[in-house]
């Protein structure tokens, strides 16, 4: 399925801000929210995750259904996740396009990555 | 010991009304801060001391070898960016200006991933500017735009907007009109009178069509932004009939589409509006002193981010010389990073291009930029182990009190040191040179 995703402030995501290497703000950056039709489209349920994918990365999210979205869009807090999908493109005026980023979305089997595995790839090379 | 009126080091909100319980030299308890604040204040597991890498592996060392080892970096480097700056007070912000202008670094903040391209959009426009009391006093139609203050600058409606009681808005939140523009529906939205919903990157046209309704045309489409032609008339008239209104705005119109033009454009609106009533504008900014690094370097430099020293002079081009720009070309070849998570917050290819530079963090806490990390220097907890200024996000300057002693030196005291150390090994190479 086809999605907009944008990312943004949460109260969880804030209040475990300053203790990123914790299971708070593991629980409170690893979500994607859904419109309810979508999330049913997808035939997701409790506990289901999803991979979000684009030309920038990838990203394995536990999946919500938020009553407040628009099909078609998808909400990620901002972090290290909803980044996995963020290009580096910043327009000329120095900040990245954060929102409305097109990924594409779909029911997964494979686990959320933790803080320190979502990493791994990245520090391979700083701990060489 | 209780501690009356502290201000609080979370959001741009500075929230001025803060009690804390101070006990063994710890906060024990913190009455009257929202969540983000109260966790803030009571704090957690610390990074225990300074580190170095070593065959790379972190491994712990004294302050002096980490400051000595920080200034080698920046030393070393033909180009190091000195980023983050946005959770620290002034007085350590201007440390940081000397020492950007003694290596001939880049000084960014977080604002380039944040309200960056609102600090263009002022410069292109102007500011219909007010202080939060102002809004509290006076305002009788809100325009939350883009942002959520619910979940992001919580006491933000009990303080200064939508439902506090002012000298001339007895009613609180009954007296006042307040309408939502988002893309979805927030908590935010629970609360407004009005919530206009717009497809996602359509900021730019929906505000460009109320600023013809608001000057008397009414030549636009029938939708715009998905949204119709008789919604925003109403808005319009809503907008117009307001005695004092202000416009908050937040990332939802920075981080997308159009992203300093979306900025423009709503100052611009706002500015019009004033040829038929009062009305001011304000962006939503999220850390507690990102406004007063802007402040900072626009006193010492000229420019409120970005600013690039390398030339000996003062050099301002966001998208050449912003922290995400320069890592990304891979022109940055060292970084120090200090009150601020790039790791986490910037894209994930920049944050890869920042892991093939030496990094050298300072910071209270471990957080996934520490992974990236050469150099970890922990710091005391500016606001509540340090005092200093911050600015609040409407531009007034307040005083952080120091509310109990830290192991920990202070951000100011450790830019100062690696400072001093930048300048005592230049000596020293200068003097063998010499030689």
């Amino acid at each position: 399925m086809k999605a907009i995703m944008i990312s943004g402030r949460t109260l969880a995501q804030g209040v475990a801000c300053e203790n990123k290497m914790s299971a708070d703000f593991l629980a409170a950056t690893s979500v994607c929210s859904l419109s309810q039709g979508d999330y049913q489209q997808l035939g997701l349920l409790e506990g289901k995750n999803v991979l979000l994918k684009n030309g920038f990365g990838q990203a394995v999210l536990s999946a919500r259904s938020d009553p407040g979205l628009p099909a078609g869009v998808v909400f990620i807090p901002m972090g290290p996740w909803a980044n996995a999908l963020v290009g580096s493109d910043t327009g000329g005026c120095g900040t990245p396009q954060f929102k409305g980023v097109e990924v594409e979305v779909e029911a997964t089997e494979a686990p959320v990555l933790g803080v320190r595995d979502l990493f791994r790839d990245i520090t391979k090379g700083v701990e060489a | 010991m209780i501690q009356e009126d502290v201000i609080c080091s979370f959001c741009g909100c500075l929230c001025d009304d803060i009690t804390a319980e101070v006990e063994a030299g710890a906060v024990s308890r913190v009455r009257h801060a929202c969540r983000l604040g109260a966790s803030k204040m009571m704090g957690h597991d610390r990074i225990k001391g300074p580190m170095i890498r070593e065959d790379g592996t972190l491994v712990e060392a004294s302050y002096q070898e980490a400051y000595d080892r920080a200034a080698q970096i920046l030393l070393a480097a033909r180009r190091p960016l000195l980023y983050g700056w946005a959770s620290t007070v002034c007085e350590a912000q201007e440390k940081g200006v000397l020492l950007a202008e003694e290596v001939g670094g880049v000084m960014d903040s977080t604002a380039t991933v944040c309200h960056g391209p609102s600090v263009i959009g002022i410069e292109e426009k102007g500011l219909a500017s007010s202080t939060l009391g102002q809004v509290k006093n006076r305002a009788d139609t809100i325009v939350f735009w883009g942002c959520n203050p619910a979940e992001a600058h919580p006491r933000h409606s009990l303080r200064y907007s939508s439902n506090v009681v002012g000298r001339f808005t007895p009613l609180g939140r009954a007296g006042r009109k307040i309408v939502v523009v988002d893309i979805r529906e927030t908590r935010t939205s629970k609360n407004a009178d009005k919530l206009v919903l717009i497809e996602p990157g359509s900021d730019y046209e929906v505000i460009s069509a109320l600023r013809m309704l608001v000057s008397g045309k009414a030549v636009i489409p029938e939708r715009v932004g998905g949204v119709d032609k008789a919604d925003l008339v109403a808005l319009a008239e809503i907008l117009k009939r307001a005695k004092f209104g202000a416009f908050f705005f937040g990332l939802g119109i920075t981080h997308s589409r159009g992203r300093y033009k979306n900025v423009d454009n709503a100052l611009s609106l706002v500015a019009e509006l004033n040829s038929y009533t009062k009305f001011v504008v304000m962006p939503m900014r999220g850390h507690y002193n990102v406004a007063g690094i802007g402040q900072v370097l626009a006193w010492s430099s000229g420019f409120p981010m970005s600013v690039d020293f390398a030339r000996g002079m003062p050099y301002f081009n966001p998208g050449e010389t912003a922290a995400c720009d320069l890592l990304a070309r891979q022109d940055a070849d060292a970084a120090l990073i200090i009150a601020a998570d790039p790791a986490s917050n910037f894209p994930r290819s920049t944050v890869q291009a920042l892991a093939r530079i030496p990094v050298i963090q300072i910071d209270p806490y471990e957080n996934p930029t520490t992974l990236l990390s050469k150099v970890v220097i922990p710091s005391a907890i500016a606001g509540i182990e340090a005092a200093g200024t911050a600015y609040r996000m409407d531009g007034l300057a307040l005083r952080m009190k120091k509310l109990i002693d830290s192991p920990y030196p202070s951000d100011e005291e450790i830019i100062g040191q690696i400072l001093e150390s930048v300048k005592r090994q230049r000596e020293m190479s200068a003097g063998g040179a010499a030689r």
